[in-house]
């Protein structure tokens, strides 16, 4: 990875988003500080200052991050799938949202099920199973031995 | 007492059958997570830090000291006999290492790996616990001023001095630092950046952005590149050194070591430094220069002590100034202050017995490890081997759980479904991961400048506090202007050499991993 090996050294529209996105949150972070209620007797060097220095810091990071993405200098990236992307944030989503009814072993198969169809192993229904199995004896190792408050489902419950 | 007297009390703690038992389970647990393609020591670090939890503070660091290691050693094995090393500390190790390996040598080369680390753990930590009293002395009359210069050399350092751009190294330290803004301040209780959510004013955790960033990220940036399948070398041959490897192997440890350890110790990021200058040494002093990039023995032997050597002096700053100048040293930090303990000068005279049975944990794990990873070196292997979509679902699965082990409060809600804020950042935050691997962006800054960042605001607000708000006191002091001084140095010495075309060397050192 050097810098310049973009050799077409176009504008790259991916970097130029980031630039805006980062000054986007120095903005929020200008706004979010300055809707802060101070108290009267306050030191000088407040709450504030950090805050601000970041936010500017940000600000002149996405101006050079503009610049280097007009001058197309980031490095080259792989042409790359989203899908498998996808997938696993998919899954890693579904285990977030099944997880407080479900209990973590069910939830955890449905994670394990995206996770190995994005590397591209299946059928879902056996990695669920696979993922289900194996989640179960780690919440048991976790959750009785180590005392860690993990969340049990119908699954867990059959374990008195 | 002197430092004699104090490890040897650590010693005695250390060796209490529990805590042996920590260490065991430390050591083990490490190696076997480190080893895994893809872990490196601070994922290892980040990983295992839960189950740490509901151990009482000793035991906990103590089993932390054998993960640290034990994650060392295992991310060496990974690069001899696969040759994608998990972290830039052991890229030089894959080098010589996984030539030899491809030659039949690969036993030889771990145990090489494995001795060497040993030898450099004992004097690096030896070293440390004789030099760590005596910097704790001087840090002692250190003020606010001194550690905010400290903290900026740190930043500096670990942002912009190495790596290929300074540009993205810097942006991804503000990232960092905005992100540890999020949550009260401490100084006057107000909240900051919370948006009015409870979850945040608690601040995020480094855990969780630590996990997140090098699980959850990485998992994403391997899956989208598609199957490229590693091929693991398998060891054949016997797996002991002749005399001749002896021969060529320990004057390159100790090189390695007294190059490691000065520079993991000093205050500034970007440990694994030491490994390019060892192999460099000893592409210059060897007598068989035909065989460097063939696989050359002390190739490996050299690097893999200056990298331990450097992994133990890194828990200088970290334990006398408070100063994580690594990823994983950061999140050992967060571990300290899960525990109420916040690492410095006072922590020396506070926590006396502990700081020491840590020290003397360190080196009994590091015994242990000796003792345990050459005969197990067949099941290491076989962990090299597990096919990717179950490795990197148990890396998710641990990520997961560890973050729900940490704060499973279901405290979100999506309509009726409840569902834990805690885990849903670790999502938001692995996605960043994954932006910022794609385009370039280190990621070591984001997690130092998350738990530095904080302290810098307070020593800084301190200093200014004391001086009524007089910022030229941040400069009155010898100590601060020089560490400006080289702070400065550590921007414009590698922007100098990248102007005139000579920044290969540089983007060869980035900090990516730890």
């Amino acid at each position: 990875m050097t810098s310049g090996s973009n050799p077409q050294r176009r504008p790259d529209g991916a970097a130029l988003v980031i630039a805006l996105i980062m000054a986007g949150i120095a903005a929020i972070i200008f706004w979010q500080t300055s809707i802060m209620r101070l108290p009267v007797h306050q030191a000088r060097v407040g709450p504030q200052v950090f805050p601000y220095a970041i936010a500017t810091g940000l600000f002149l990071l996405a101006l050079g991050t503009a610049v280097s993405a007009w001058r197309g200098s980031f490095p080259a990236r792989p042409r790359e799938n989203y899908g498998p992307v996808l997938w696993i944030v998919g899954g890693l989503l579904g285990q977030i949202l099944l997880v407080s009814s479900l209990g973590f072993s069910l939830a955890s198969g449905v994670l394990v099920a995206c996770t190995a169809k994005a590397f591209g192993r299946g059928p879902m229904w056996f990695s669920f199973l696979c993922g289900a199995v194996f989640a179960f004896i780690v919440w048991f190792i976790f959750a009785r031995g180590l005392q860690l408050s993990l969340p049990a489902g119908p699954l867990e419950r059959l374990i008195p | 007492m002197d430092t004699f007297g104090l490890l040897a009390a650590g010693f005695a703690a250390a060796l209490q059958w529990q805590n042996l038992i920590y260490a065991f389970i430390g050591v083990t647990l490490g190696t076997a997570v480190g080893v895994l393609p893809g872990i490196g020591p601070a994922l290892t670090v980040a990983l295992l830090l839960p189950v740490t939890y509901r151990l009482d503070p000793a035991g906990s660091l103590i089993m932390f000291a054998g993960i640290y290691y034990g994650g060392m050693y295992g991310g060496s094995t990974t690069s001899i006999l696969l040759n994608t090393p998990g972290e830039s500390a052991s890229i030089v190790t894959a080098l010589e290492g996984n030539k030899m390996a491809r030659k039949g040598r690969g036993g030889p080369a771990l145990a090489t790996a494995a001795i060497g680390s040993f030898v450099a753990g004992l004097i690096a930590t030896l070293a440390m616990a004789f030099v760590a009293p005596w910097l704790v002395r001087i840090a002692i009359s250190f003020g606010p001023a001194d550690y905010f210069a400290l903290m900026v050399l740190a930043f500096v350092t670990v942002s912009a001095a190495f790596g290929d751009s300074a540009l993205r190294g810097v942006t991804a330290l503000f990232i960092g630092l905005g992100l540890g803004v999020i949550g009260i301040d401490l100084q006057t209780g107000q909240a900051r950046l919370a948006f009015g959510i409870p979850d945040l004013l608690d601040g995020i955790e480094v855990t969780t952005l630590a996990v997140a960033l090098f699980a959850i990220g990485e998992t994403l940036v391997i899956a989208a590149a598609g199957n490229l399948d590693d091929e693991v070398v398998a060891v054949k041959g016997s797996i002991w050194m002749t005399l001749e490897d002896w021969k060529r192997s320990w004057p390159a440890w100790l090189r390695g070591t007294f190059i490691g350890f000065p520079i993991g110790a000093m205050p500034a990021g970007g440990a694994e430094i030491g490994t390019f200058f060892s192999y460099a040494a000893e592409r210059r002093l060897t007598k068989h220069p035909e065989e460097f990039g063939e696989g050359a023995i002390e190739g490996v032997a050299g690097p893999e002590a200056a990298n331990n050597a450097s992994a133990a002096g890194t828990l200088m700053p970290l334990l006398t100034l408070g100063l994580p100048t690594t990823a994983t040293a950061a999140i050992m930090l967060a571990g300290f202050q899960q525990f109420g303990l916040q690492p410095g000068p006072l922590l020396f005279a506070n926590n006396a017995s502990l700081v020491w049975a840590l020290i003397a944990s360190l080196l009994v794990a590091n015994f242990m490890l000796l003792v345990l990873n050459l005969p197990l070196i067949g099941l290491w292997v076989r962990l090299l081997t597990i096919p990717k979509p179950w490795l990197y679902s148990g890396i998710l699965l641990f990520a997961t759980l560890g973050t729900l082990g940490a704060n499973g409060a279901m405290s979100g809600s999506l309509g009726p479904i409840r569902f834990s804020f805690e885990l849903m950042m670790l999502l938001g935050f692995g996605i960043l991961g994954y932006v910022l691997r794609r385009f370039g962006y280190p990621i070591a800054p984001v997690v130092i400048g998350l738990i530095l960042g904080p302290l810098a605001e307070q020593q800084l607000r301190r200093a200014l506090a004391i001086s009524q708000g007089d910022p030229s006191v941040l400069v009155h002091s010898p100590l601060a202007i020089g560490l400006y001084v080289i702070a400065a140095a550590a921007v414009l010495v590698p922007l100098y050499f990248r102007l005139r075309g000579k920044g290969e060397v540089f983007s060869q050192l980035a900090a990516d991993e730890d």
